[in-house]
């Protein structure tokens, strides 16, 4: 018989995985699968269903966080550049991502679409991909482009497993993504509704978790999670609800988001590692698996700074829908310094926002934010004030 | 060290008869914009790296270049008013300050760098090449008017070719989505072959142009292919590349410096010749514009002479062999579009810096980073360190910005020149001796 997993049990496994900055558990997995080879990711969205077809470990990678001493990193940036950059390459100078077999850079911005380049000089004996997406959404055209660079990536994992990717293997593969992605929405509608009993600090762990675990392992871990949240007993206090926003890429500090809840906001929803709520519905498993994930990306996945808005009349409309469904009452806007894509996008969610009166408020960080009373003390004001209006 | 005897005071600024013409004919653009919303006529903003100009003259369609604006307003000291509006009205003090002196102009009345009032425009032509700011830039233009938007999606080069999925994608773009919307904004069906006129023309500016680029492989240069060379690429890279009057510019640039090179003269400054050429340098990065004669000074008061420049390249790599090529002038567009320097991947802007040290027998490596462009600056610093180690020249790093006074510290930079300009000499004296 197994013994059900307590919430502390679960959030201290992710825990140790979150501060592992060695990626152990991506050792253990290649100890446990030998042969098997395990390619990394930086943030925002790649198609993790054709890793996982070839037989491979995805491997999100979110930075070194707060508790890495970057010392070769700044060596490559400039101070007004984000910090996340330098920190994956301190991972990479120093050994920590000597698992990784292979590298996917997104199309995110220009750091990460530089970085790839620099990865390709740095680390020439490890496969290296700009993942390209598409920034227009007709299937005809961007969608022939995207599903030929779906196409590319699966040719190259092919020959890196030594096998064919067929199209059953990404069946199956699309299939287990959407049991995750359907596990996380429960987690998340469970986080709207009671806030209280699965804060976001521990969401945010949870997320983390699935960058380092096989994803079938990850969909366990978040329904023991759920299963064992519901049970808890745990204090209901007064925050207010709000949304968080423009954290999409380097990561803020946990303790920052365990801020924003001691200061009285309970996070309902928010972009923390989009990648596992990219693809908002279930992408079909049936017929072409490659044209299926193009029509997922280009007409059914998350809005987001990194992507173009065609229609100016739905500018900020998903950061809105968020806000209703999740009953918020208002956003949080959190962007890492000298990040042009969330910063620059900011100001136009804001006056979606002012449109329909919703509150906000916003600051900086970086990963490796010490000081965080100037934002707690502001997220509190921002806190108090809406409740006196709500009052 | 001292200036050149032949340099003459610095009050006046010595201008070449092309430079002249090309005052005008950037003045008349500027004019022709001004009365655009009045005559009827259309205006589409567009950027510089994969501008289609040729096929918005297809169209009868003014071009604006809110790029142009803003180093123009740079120069004129203007751009530092625009950028603290626009940080007033929200925007962050970390974003690339091209979008920041656009937005501040705009909000300030749209008064355009020479004073006249730029106009409305019918369409925004997002040629989304080499830069992901050019999209935010957009989006944030579109929220002041009511006019079309229009997204041209150039993927990048990230191993360094273009294949021919990315060129399909880009062609297509071209035929079912940038035309026919241009076809409704202007009125005006397509006629490829006056496409066709259009880009004869704009190959015969880019022979001239790549001649003049490569004179500076002489000894001493004729030109000086950064600070010169802004000058040299600005009808190409903007509205007139694909009209008679940039082929006229370019013919007559062409003839002004292969006199040069017949005197033996090297470049001319804003204060007259420059002097003894004392060091070759290449430079990778954008200019500063809003110190634009004081930074170039620093560089003819001690004979340093820019060789060879990436940023004239941000336009179109021209010098590798592309033209605009009127057989297939839907393909050769994308084609221009995707080898856009600052589209091109790291590893490859190495390579043609590596190139540009060799054939242009450069004595070192000058990077200018500006804060504004991660397009340009996230990597800098890997590029120097592999091309010293490639080439065996020294490098040299300086930090400014490209309009936002707040980042050029003229001192600083002179000091970090000076000590530069030392050590080449030191090492061009050991290798003498
Ligand atoms: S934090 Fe922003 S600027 Fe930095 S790499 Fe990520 S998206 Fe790019
Ligand atoms: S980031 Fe660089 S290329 Fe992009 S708009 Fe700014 S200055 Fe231009």
């Amino acid at each position: 018989m197994t013994v059900k997993a307590t919430v502390k049990d679960i959030v201290d496994r992710c825990q140790t995985l979150f501060d592992d900055l060695d990626f152990n558990a991506v050792k253990d997995w290649k100890a446990a699968n030998p042969g098997g080879k395990a390619i990394g990711y930086l943030p925002i969205y790649v198609p993790r269903e054709i890793i996982h077809a070839a037989g491979m470990l995805p491997v999100g990678i979110f930075g070194g966080g707060d508790q890495l001493e970057v010392i070769h990193g700044d060596a490559y940036y400039q101070s007004y550049i984000c910090r996340i950059p330098r920190s994956t390459i301190e991972l990479g100078l120093t050994g920590r991502l000597d698992s990784l077999d292979g590298m996917l850079f997104p199309s995110i911005c220009d750091v990460i679409r530089n970085l790839s380049g620099m990865w390709q000089l740095l680390f020439k004996d490890k496969y290296v991909k700009y993942f390209d997406v598409p920034q227009t959404y007709r299937d005809d055209i961007a969608g022939t482009f995207y599903i030929h660079e779906l196409q590319d990536l699966r040719d190259d994992l092919a020959e890196m497993a030594g096998r064919p990717i067929t199209d059953e293997d990404l069946h199956n593969s699309i299939a287990v993504y959407n049991e995750n992605r359907a596990v996380i929405s429960e987690l998340y509608d469970l986080r709207a509704q009671q806030p209280w009993q699965a804060p976001a600090s521990e969401i945010y762990l949870l997320l983390r978790a699935g960058m380092v675990l096989p994803v079938e392992d990850h969909t366990q871990l978040l329904r023991d999670y759920i299963a064992a949240a519901q049970e808890e007993e745990r204090p209901r206090r007064d925050n207010c609800r709000v949304v968080v926003n423009g954290v999409f890429c380097e990561q803020p500090p946990l303790g920052l988001i365990k801020s924003l809840e001691m200061a009285g906001c309970y996070v309902v929803d928010d972009d923390f590692l989009l990648i596992t709520r990219w693809l908002i519905d279930d992408v079909p498993t049936t017929g072409d698996p490659m044209e299926n994930l193009s029509k997922a990306f280009l007409h059914h996945s998350a809005a987001t700074s990194a992507k173009f808005e065609p229609d100016k009349a739905d500018k900020g409309k998903f950061l809105i829908k968020q806000v209703r469904k999740s009953k918020a009452e208002g956003v949080i806007f959190a962007a890492p310094s000298f990040c042009d894509p969330a910063l620059l996008d900011r100001p136009m969610l804001q006056e979606a926002l002012n449109r329909d009166e919703i509150p906000f408020t916003a600051f900086k960080y970086a990963e490796n934010t010490g000081q965080l009373q100037a934002i707690r003390e502001q997220a509190g004001t921002f806190a108090d004030t809406i409740k006196l209006w709500s009052a | 060290m001292n200036k050149s005897a032949a340099a003459k005071p610095s009050t006046d600024v010595i201008k070449e008869s092309s430079m002249l013409k090309q005052k005008e004919m950037i003045d008349a653009n500027f004019k022709s914009l001004a009365t655009a919303n009045k005559e009827g006529r259309k205006v589409s903003s567009t950027f510089v790296p994969g501008n289609l100009n040729e096929l918005l003259m297809c169209f009868d369609i003014t071009r604006n270049f809110p790029e142009i604006n803003a180093l123009q307003n740079g120069m004129r000291k203007k751009s530092g008013r625009f950028i603290m509006e626009a940080e007033r009205n929200g925007q962050s003090e970390d974003v690339c300050t091209y979008v920041k002196s656009d937005l501040g102009m705009i909000e300030q009345g749209n008064i355009g760098p020479t004073g006249d009032k730029l106009p409305d425009p019918d369409v925004l032509l997002l040629s989304y090449t080499g830069c992901f700011t050019f999209m935010k830039w957009f989006e944030l233009v579109r929220e002041k008017y009511d006019c079309e938007t229009i997204m041209l999606h150039v993927p990048y080069q990230a191993d360094g070719k273009i294949t021919q999925n990315m060129r399909d994608y880009v062609v297509k773009q071209l035929k079912e989505d940038v035309i026919p919307t241009l076809e409704r904004v202007s009125g005006i069906k397509f006629d490829i072959d006056r496409l066709r006129q259009y880009m004869r023309e704009s190959a015969k500016a880019e022979d001239d142009l790549v001649w003049i680029l490569q004179s500076a492989k002489n000894r001493p240069s004729p030109i000086d292919a950064f600070f010169g060379g802004v000058y040299y690429i600005g009808p190409i890279f903007t509205a007139f590349r694909g009209t008679e009057a940039a082929t006229e510019y370019y013919r007559a640039l062409r003839g002004e410096i292969e006199q040069r090179l017949a005197n033996g003269q090297g470049p001319v400054t804003p204060e007259g010749d420059a002097g003894k050429e004392k060091f070759r340098l290449v430079v990778e990065g954008t200019p500063n514009y809003t110190n634009f004669r004081d930074f170039w000074k620093m560089f003819y008061d001690e004979g340093a002479v820019v060789v060879a420049s990436t940023y004239t390249k941000v336009g179109g790599v021209y010098d590798f062999g592309f033209r605009h090529d009127a057989e297939n002038p839907i393909e050769s567009l994308a084609d221009y579009c995707l080898g856009c320097y600052t589209n091109l991947s790291l590893p490859r802007r190495i390579g043609m810096l590596e190139s540009y040290m060799e054939d242009y027998q450069a004595d070192g490596l000058l990077i200018n980073s500006v804060k504004s462009c991660n397009s340009f600056s996230a990597g800098q610093l890997l590029m120097l360190r592999e091309l010293e180690r490639r080439t065996g020249k020294p490098g040299a790093f300086i930090e400014t910005d490209l309009v936002d006074p707040r980042y050029f510290s003229a001192a600083n930079v002179k000091n970090r020149l000076e000590s530069y300009f030392q050590m080449l000499q030191q090492k061009n004296a050991a290798h003498a001796a």
